[in-house]
């Protein structure tokens, strides 16, 4: 309708030079700000990676684990995560490809699905950070040698193989009934710097001075609470679970305000709201964020797992 | 008007995300020495790869999903032009400089 009147006109008031309503350009210029801080976020993320690029884990060693399954299965995992983002975000707009041929079984149908996927999403994600929390079986020894006093992560590295140990609970014929005991910990710890101290290495493998490894602290995962609290982590420098934390968590609370909004509108859609307003135009608005969050999971999974 | 997309296009683009997220779990397991070995501009060209198909993935979702494709052009460009020009001037000045710090450390 624009395309009769002239340029000059198309400003003066009482039209949409954008062909966009008041509300979906608002979500834009929102998702534009949202699409900057997370930019922020992951630049920040690898600007820290690149200035402790020596004492930064490779994502395929911390992220190893699927359910059910015991072993080494690197990057299966978020793969599966990002499949159910991928197809919440498709279940999502084939709700709005309904809601604009005013169909309100199939904006019902679709959304709830929507919904179902987000909710996985996060539960999916309540589970790696569990992991990431509780960390592998035999930990990691924190040794103070870094530059200007900082302490440093090693590993006990079996000679076999290059990956340190991704916590299977019986690859030792231990008496303990629980192999991820503090007790056991300790124990094999005191047990291995004893025989073979050479066994231990930086992530840049290099082997830990005998004397400085004595020193060291054992841990294990990345405590959330206590006195530890974001002091260390198993994995490498202190700020990767930081930042994993604050990443991960920053797009999980958008996924989780996501389902919550989605559940609002899909209410609001039972209750016939838009069908009595004429058109489904806050399914598509609300369809935006959520795209937007499977685009933000997009490069979270490129920066933090594959890169 | 937008031009209404059909679901046939909507599930193509499914297929297509899931491909190119299937080539890129395959290659970060496989991790190709090839790939792995050969630098551009100071990346491998495994996350070269991994950067390029995010992209892809990105303009798919933006432009189908969001329907930004069928959108006017003065709002396509009013929202892709501040991404476009700020994202890449801050990466610009973070990398560089974190590249420096790693290199004043560690020579």
């Amino acid at each position: 309708m624009n395309k009769e009147k002239s340029k000059n006109n198309i400003w003066r008031g009482g039209e949409r030079p954008m062909e966009a309503s008041y509300g979906k350009l608002m979500m834009w210029f929102f998702l534009i700000t949202d699409a900057l801080t997370f930019s922020a976020f992951l630049g920040a993320y690898g600007y820290h990676r690149f200035s402790h690029f020596e004492e930064w884990p490779v994502a395929d060693h911390v992220f190893t684990h699927f359910p059910f399954i015991h072993g080494h299965y690197p990057l299966f995992y978020v793969a599966l995560m990002t499949f159910i983002l991928i197809v919440s975000s498709v279940t999502m707009v084939l709700a709005v490809h309904a809601g604009k041929h005013m169909n309100k079984k199939g904006v019902v149908f679709w959304l709830f699905l929507t919904i179902i996927g987000g909710a996985t999403f996060l539960g999916s994600q309540a589970w790696e950070w569990y992991h990431f929390i509780k960390g592998t079986k035999h930990g990691a020894i924190l040794v103070t040698s870094g530059q200007h006093g900082q302490p440093r992560v090693a590993h006990y590295v079996d000679s076999g193989s290059h990956n340190h140990d991704d916590g299977h609970p019986n690859d030792e014929h231990s008496s303990h009934s629980d192999p991820y005991s503090k007790e056991s910990l300790i124990k094999f710890h005191e047990e291995k710097m004893e025989k073979e101290p050479f066994n231990y290495k930086y992530l840049n493998g290099n082997v830990v001075p005998k004397e400085l490894l004595k020193e060291g602290k054992i841990i294990r995962g990345a405590p959330l609470n206590g006195d530890d609290a974001f002091q260390y982590n198993e994995y490498g420098h202190t700020t990767f679970s930081n930042f994993f934390y604050f990443i991960t968590g920053f797009h999980g609370f958008h996924v989780f305000t996501g389902v919550i909004i989605n559940i609002i509108i899909f209410i609001n859609v039972l209750n016939n709201v838009y069908q009595r307003r004429g058109h489904y135009e806050m399914v598509e608005k609300v369809g935006l964020y959520w795209h937007f969050v499977d685009l933000v999971w997009v490069f979270v999974f490129t920066f933090f797992y594959l890169v | 008007m937008s031009k209404e997309n059909s679901t046939r296009e909507i599930w193509l683009v499914f297929w297509i995300l899931l491909v190119v997220t299937a080539i890129e779990v395959i290659l970060g397991i496989v991790k190709p020495s090839v790939l792995v070995d050969n630098y551009i501009i100071g990346v491998t060209l495994l996350n070269m790869t991994f950067i390029v198909l995010t992209i892809v993935k990105a303009y798919y979702i933006v432009y189908a999903f969001m329907h930004l494709g069928s959108e006017r052009k003065n709002l396509k460009m009013s929202i892709l032009l501040p991404v476009w020009i700020l994202i890449p001037y801050l990466l610009f000045i973070l990398l560089t400089e974190s590249t420096f710090q790693e290199f004043m450390l560690h020579g």
